[in-house]
């Protein structure tokens, strides 16, 4: 197209590179090349073959960044000549991403996380340390090498307070149990390896370093399999279920999870089998497949896990996926705030190519799939699968309208299958052991094991598998009930998006039903427990800067409904409403029916619903008193 | 599949670039044939930079391509089409290895092209002054033509040829009798039967003879035997090529009557000065654009004081020469002029405007108007005459390439700004830019001339003065300029009066220039200091 | 707003019942065009016929029995069957708190009466959130990163007007980021790209790469962003300027359809006219050459006509 780049902006050398090794040198002057075509005074090649490389849009944006630590005028100018997008439409997508800063900042950015895990577990405490040692977020410290600014949940609530440093020509680092002197140590360039103990059980699945055995089927790997060895995988049974996903067919495949009544585990327990189906029989080719790992519901954590101690279980389970709905092409798409399980993940798409696992014809089966990786970069609403359609497809994360439904026009308009994590390792347990099998654990609602994200006050936070119907107080219980003994004053069931529930409603059964029944949601399985000394209305008011936070800007109930939310909380938590308690609260409630009734996502659909569970169940605010 | 051929349609028909767009959209491939990899080309899949004026070569090359690879519409041809014989034995010769010499594209690229085009669905052949401003602009058009015959690639919806016109009403002007050998709505000057309509509407007899094109006129002009001219909405002291020669012809004629709503350069020669409105939006009447819909235009206000309606001119001038013409309005004009055109007979001004314009031929009041042209080639039998082939062969431009003028200087026109300037220089947009002569950049590092350095450009027929304007959009010899800012900096001083013998288009596209290093202050320093 | 008849290929009908009535409508019409088939009148903001449904601003949406929540009667296809209720509490709702949430962040007073109409209709009081803040710099908002308003203060969107041209102004404090005028700068018409939505949230804003004047942008001056705009957030210079003087008064305006003057392709301007001068051009969006959309010529190369006489473009001449 006729690109009008920015003037006089050149790349640097740095960028040039970074971006010269995602998609290889470019062959004319007009590309960008340094050195002039013979023939391109004469002839030249575009148009939709051009256009269609948007996709590599994300890519090419987190090369720049990790090149020189931000997106800079000369290095958006080559991304958009590289890919022929326009300067403007490539600043919207930047900008619409929280890890991506379009203006000079230091090399090296601590995210500091103080969202609500972390927030009772020292977050404050560390942001304000961070503030007397550094200087105020945002802004320059230690001589300009170094910043530090506070982040959503960055997934890692087990090990709270969390932290995730961003470097300029060097790999992303999470820093878990951080401290003052971690973060300050590790800003002036000294960085533990961040690296759990192995084969001794895993740090965050406590179920794994207990010498009883679990009956663990999604964690019977974890901290005690390789996770970087194909060989290793392979001796625990991996890729078995492949080999039999391709004995029984497609349809077979699809049968067995059908028998299973698997239903999906990203929040929204929709029948797996159902999509997979749906997707296998659409007749418009090409077919993909996308695992949704962008897991960013504040206090979810479990895929994270998955992905770092089994990734090669994730990647079989795509590929069974795959093979069932007919696809030719996965995707996998990850939150850019988990640096351990990308790698990981990378080693493991890796491995499995070379040994002919992905790739041309699989197992010699004649069946082609491949994966690619797609790096989120730090926007919740991306978890929402036509938001992360766009995402992929190199436009800014905004959800589209449904239907059509993503089974006939999903990823650039092709009938697409998305799953999460959770929900597509299943899968190979289901295809070795049989549906029937599968649904004998659990309850007839829900079918199978479950992993639950135990964070907060709870004595030994982590992942838990646990069959389905198990109660809330029975898994506190196996987490070492709440830490220090004290009372529970609420338990947030879901995450954000979902609810809280209180000390007399600890015997509800964890099943899609049984949550349902006392009006809360499982939603992404996140227990999170507050003991009787926390500030409710704070931790409220942190749900409410989230979705304000998070929301895309696409439809005014959600945009601006959430900002009138927040304000709303405020004034209510400072005991200064406008008019009255009543009238801010009725307010409040209004803006919830607007947000769940018109909104175009979940994201709005759901922004009021924990705030309104806190007023609801806790009695926040109606005394007109904070908590 | 859309071809645009020697077209910028980008910036100079953006509206009908957005229904190109939306195609795109939709799936359809573009292909751009354009020495200069316009702002059109940058859209195409595929962009052909051919050599200025190669357009022939390149056209029968990808003929004899289509021919040789058994592409060709060979029932479409015998069934819809005469001499294809004879085509086929002209482009014989014109091998893709020859085609790649003569026009510098890769063959491989020219062969791409000829199979898209001849295999697609649907295919349509625009072009623009890129094919007509050559010496032999007819023969240009032609050789496209013949392409359309050989696959088929006309008459039918989607499919067919499209020559873009550059101003708003040069079609109606055509139409309505305003072209050497037509009388209103095609009919030929020259064909007795065709005329009489007319002689007995009007009462008088009309010459039978086919009057003088405008390069002809200024031949006549300079062989004294024209000496008065009549000149209406026109600039031609700066739209002509070899402008100097233009200004002395109309300086020396004994009568010039210029009928403008300026006062142009050419008004500045005039005997007499006929101040007129501005007919789109002072005056009633129509247009008819370049898909010959016939649209209404309208008066919106008051022209200024002195400036009168150009039918109440022609009539006042009638008057005075003895014929009384009445007070006609618009419309009573237009309904004379359906009574004597076919193409026009359905049109009348309430139809008109309630279906926003009509397509010619509409020869009835209940006809709905003819968006498609030549759908008779479909008739089965062929409704009239077949369409012949025409034999053409290529012919490089008149203004050679040599040591002493090694340059090629091609002319066009920018988005912002039309024709002479004279009505866009009027409002201020952030996109003027004053006149440049464009080259690639590897030529100011071998010329030795900064961005911006001011240059003196000598042609065979004059020399100027202007800046260099660094575009990568253009090739290592290749320049290109505007003829915006004729009053600055005078491109048409430099071009060539070399004209199309039936059509009486001058060679715009193709000068021959040498670029010459103006003295630097430096330089005037250390020849001061050396004397 | 005009009702524009169906442009549908597909002949065949589908019946639904909309507030109790039987409709039958074409196939892959939306909710929209069918209710407006039967007379039934329906809000919209961000919707225009010309270009693709975004469905942002939420103000059009019905009630589908079904449907767990709201869908938007712009871009949901009809279906065999379907029962739609536009006038149900739930959707009365839905566009009031729509109309308040935008008319407490959003100077709507150019918005045209239509606007204002769906205001009163719906019984929008936008003042109960709070006094207008001022905002901040929004231009360099960093996503996922706000700072909250002081209590009983209401965010807004307000901002200075972005003057750096002489044909077109921004006034982003007018912007309800409807998406129309990237639309229109983009794929559904112009494909020159030169805004985008940047930013998120409550601080997505239309903008330039990195904030650039319109001048370093690759913008072309076509207009055709103004010829959508629903809030007067764009707008011609020349307009803005007589407001600003007072000068501005549609009352004493008159518009008149007639063919640009520059190349051949033979759009339709719609000249307004006051006092004897040309104050603005637009183009209809039902033509089926332009679908309103116009280019730099069109839309601002009219100024020729009106400088005879002053000097700048050559003048009348005498007889």
């Amino acid at each position: 197209m006729d690109l009008r780049l920015i003037p006089d902006a050149e790349p640097s050398d740095a960028e040039r590179a970074a971006l010269d090794a995602l998609l290889g040198a470019p062959e004319t002057a007009w590309e960008g090349a340094l050195v002039a075509h013979p023939d391109e005074g004469v002839f030249g090649a575009g148009g939709r073959e051009a256009r269609e490389q948007r996709h590599l849009l994300l890519p090419a944006l987190h090369a720049v960044r990790d090149a020189v630590g931000y997106i800079s005028e000369g290095g958006l100018n080559y991304i958009c000549r590289r890919l022929s997008v326009p300067p403007a439409e490539a600043y919207g997508v930047a900008s619409f991403y929280a890890l991506f800063a379009l203006e000079p900042q230091p090399p090296v950015v601590a995210h500091v996380c103080d969202d609500i895990a972390c927030r009772v577990r020292g977050a404050a405490g560390l942001c304000s340390a961070l503030e007397t040692r550094l200087g105020p977020a945002g802004n320059p410290a230690l001589g300009g090498a170094a910043t530090w600014v506070t982040s959503p949940c960055l997934g890692m609530c087990e090990r709270a307070p969390a932290v995730l440093l961003q470097r300029a020509g060097a790999a992303d680092v999470a820093l878990p149990d951080a401290d003052a002197d971690a973060v300050v140590a590790a800003l002036s360039g000294r960085v533990a390896s961040a690296n759990g103990a192995r084969l001794h059980g895993s740090a965050s699945a406590p179920q794994t370093r207990e010498p009883e055995q679990h009956d663990l089927r999604l964690l019977r790997r974890v901290g005690r399999v390789d996770p970087e060895s194909l060989d290793a995988y392979r001796a625990s049974g991996g890729y078995e279920a492949l080999r039999q996903a391709f004995a029984l067919g497609p349809a077979g495949v699809i049968r067995e999870i059908s028998d299973a009544r698997l239903l999906g585990r990203g929040g929204a327990a929709f029948p797996a089998a159902r999509k997979m189906e749906d997707v296998a029989r659409a007749p418009v080719r090409p077919h993909y497949l996308i695992c949704n790992a962008d897991e960013s519901e504040p206090g979810t954590f479990k895929d994270r896990v998955i992905m770092e101690e089994d990734p090669f279980a994730l990647v079989e389970a795509m590929t069974i996926a795959g093979y069932a709905a007919g696809c030719e092409q996965g995707f996998l798409y990850i939150r850019g705030e988990y640096p351990l399980a990308l790698a990981r993940l990378q080693h493991a798409i890796a491995q499995a190519r070379a040994r002919g696992f992905l790739g041309r014809d699989i197992m010699g089966t004649g069946y082609d799939f491949d994966i690619e990786i797609r790096k989120g970069a730090g926007a919740y609403i991306c978890g929402e699968e036509t938001a992360l359609f766009s995402s992929i497809e190199g436009l800014r994360g905004e959800p589209r309208s449904k239907p059509p439904f993503p089974t006939q026009a999903g990823l650039f308009r092709r009938p697409t299958l998305v799953n999460n994590v959770e929900t597509l390792v299943n899968m190979p347990w289901i295809v070795l052991h049989g549906g029937p099998a599968y649904a004998a654990t659990g309850t007839a609602g829900s079918s199978g094991t479950k992993l639950f994200c135990l964070s907060g006050h709870v004595a030994r936070p982590g992942i838990y598998e646990a069959p389905f119907g198990t109660t809330l107080r029975e898994l506190l219980t196996l987490a070492g009930g709440v830490a220090g003994g004290r009372p529970i004053r609420a338990v947030l069931l879901g995450g954000a998006a979902g609810g809280f529930v209180t000390a007399d409603e600890l015997d509800v059964p964890l099943t899609f039903e049984g949550t349902r029944a006392i009006g809360a949601s499982l939603g992404s399985a996140v227990v999170m427990v507050f003991d009787d000394t926390v500030d409710m209305a704070d931790i409220v008011l942190r749900i409410a800067a989230f979705f304000r936070d998070e929301s895309c800007g696409q439809c005014v109930p959600c945009r601006v409904g959430t900002v009138r939310q927040e304000e709303a909380l405020r004034r209510l938590a400072h005991g200064s409403p406008l008019g009255s308690v009543a009238s801010d609260l009725a307010l409040i409630d209004e803006l919830a029916l607007v947000m769940r009734d018109a909104s175009i996502c979940g994201l709005g659909q759901t922004a009021a619903s924990a705030v309104q569970s806190a007023i609801a169940k806790l009695g926040l605010f109606q005394d007109g008193q904070g908590a | 599949m859309v071809i645009l051929w020697g077209s910028n349609a980008r910036e100079t028909h953006p509206i009908f670039f957005l229904h190109v767009l939306k195609a795109l959209r939709n799936g359809a491939r573009l292909y751009v044939i354009d020495p200069r990899r316009t702002s059109s080309a940058q859209w195409a899949d595929r962009w052909l930079g051919l050599d200025v004026g190669s357009d022939i070569a390149l056209a029968n090359a990808i003929g004899r391509e289509i021919i040789a690879a058994g592409l060709a519409n060979e029932e479409f041809i015998s069934r819809a089409t005469t001499d294809f014989e004879a085509y086929k034995a002209c482009v014989e010769p014109y091998t893709l290895e020859y085609a790649e010499r003569e026009t510098g594209v890769p063959a491989e690229a020219i062969r791409e092209l000829a199979h898209a085009y001849a295999r697609a669905d649907r295919a349509q052949l625009c072009w623009t002054l890129g094919i007509t401003e050559h010496h032999n602009a007819v023969d240009n058009v032609l050789a496209l033509i013949n392409l359309s015959l050989l696959t088929g690639h006309v008459g039918r919806y989607g499919s067919g040829l499209n020559p873009l016109r550059g101003q708003n009403n040069v079609q109606g002007g055509g139409d309505m009798g305003a072209i050497p050998n037509k009388l209103p709505g095609g009919n030929d000057v020259e064909d007795d039967a065709a005329r009489r309509p007319f002689e007995e509407a009007w009462g008088v007899k009309i010459p039978p003879k086919r009057g003088m094109h405008l390069s002809q006129m200024f031949h006549a002009m300079e062989t004294g035997d024209l000496n008065a001219l009549y000149v209406i909405g026109e600039n031609p002291a700066q739209s002509e090529a070899d402008m100097e020669k233009a200004l002395r012809l109309l300086s020396g004629l004994e009568c010039l009557v210029v009928q403008d709503m300026f006062l142009t350069k050419t008004a500045e020669l005039a005997t007499v000065v006929l101040p007129a409105t501005a007919a789109w939006c002072e005056s009633e009447g129509t247009v008819t654009s370049s898909e010959r819909r016939v649209q209404r235009c309208r008066k919106a206000l008051d022209p200024p004081e002195g400036a009168r309606d150009d039918i109440e001119i022609l009539c006042e001038l009638a008057r005075l020469l003895g014929r009384n013409w009445g007070e006609p309005t618009a419309e009573q004009v237009w309904d004379e002029l359906r009574s004597l055109s076919d193409w026009h007979r359905g049109m009348s001004y309430p139809r008109l405007e309630a279906l926003h314009g009509l397509h010619w031929p509409c020869p009835s009041e209940d006809h709905p108007g003819s968006p498609l042209l030549h759908d008779r080639l479909w008739q089965d039998p062929v409704g009239g005459r077949p369409a012949p082939f025409s034999v053409v062969e290529h012919d490089p431009p008149v203004d050679k390439l040599t040591d002493e003028f090694p340059i090629r200087l091609t002319t066009g026109r920018r988005l912002e700004s039309f024709n002479t300037g004279v009505q866009t220089g009027g409002f201020r947009s952030p996109l003027h830019r004053s006149e440049s002569l464009d080259i690639h950049p590897s030529d100011g590092a071998r010329w030795n001339v900064a961005d911006g350095e001011v240059v003196r450009i000598v042609s065979r027929r004059g020399a100027i003065e202007a800046p260099v304007r660094y575009d990568p959009t253009l090739r290592p010899g290749l320049t290109f300029m505007t003829f915006h800012f004729q009053d600055e900096i005078a491109t048409n001083i430099l071009t060539i009066d070399a004209t199309d013998p039936k059509s009486g288009t001058a060679e715009f596209k193709a000068a021959a220039i040498r670029v010459e290093k103006l003295p630097g202050p430096a330089d005037i320093a250390a020849g001061g200091l050396g004397d | 707003m005009s009702v524009a008849p169906l442009r549908l290929v597909s002949r065949r009908t589908v019946e639904l019942t909309i507030d109790g009535q039987s409709v039958r409508a074409p196939e892959g019409a939306t909710i929209l065009q069918a209710a407006q088939s039967v007379g039934i009148a329906t809000p919209t903001l961000c919707y225009l016929e010309t270009l693709t449904p975004v469905n942002a601003c939420r103000v059009c949406v019905v009630e589908v029995e079904g449907s767990r929540v709201l869908v938007p009667a712009c871009a949901r296809k009809v279906e065999p069957n379907m029962v739609v209720h536009t006038n149900s509490a739930r959707v009365r709702h839905s566009r009031r708190m729509v109309l308040e949430l935008l008319a407490s962040s959003v100077d709507l007073s150019y918005a045209p009466a239509e606007v204002q109409g769906y205001l009163a209709e719906y019984g929008a009081q936008p003042e109960r959130y709070g006094q207008p803040a001022a905002a901040p710099d929004r231009d360099h908002a960093h996503a996922g990163h706000h700072t909250p308003v002081a209590d009983g203060y209401a965010a807004t969107v307000a901002q200075p007007v972005k003057v750096d041209n002489d044909l077109y102004v921004r006034d982003y404090a007018r912007c309800i980021l409807c998406y129309k005028c990237v639309e229109a700068c983009g794929v559904d018409a112009q494909n020159t790209f030169a805004i985008a939505v940047a930013g998120r949230g409550f601080e997505a804003r239309i903008s330039t790469e990195f904030n650039h004047i319109l001048p370093d942008s690759a913008c072309v001056y076509c207009g055709n962003c103004i010829g959508v705009c629903p809030t007067g957030a764009l707008m011609f210079k020349s307009e803005h300027d007589m407001r600003a003087a007072g000068a501005w008064d549609e009352s004493r305006q008159t518009r008149t359809d007639t063919i640009c003057p520059y190349c051949g392709v033979g759009c339709t301007l719609q000249l307004h006219v006051q006092d004897n001068r040309i104050v603005k051009v637009t183009s209809p969006q039902d033509n089926d050459v332009t679908s309103g959309h116009l280019c730099v010529k069109g839309r601002f190369g009219w100024q020729f006509v009106q400088n005879r006489g002053d000097g700048r473009g050559g003048g009348v001449a005498a007889p």
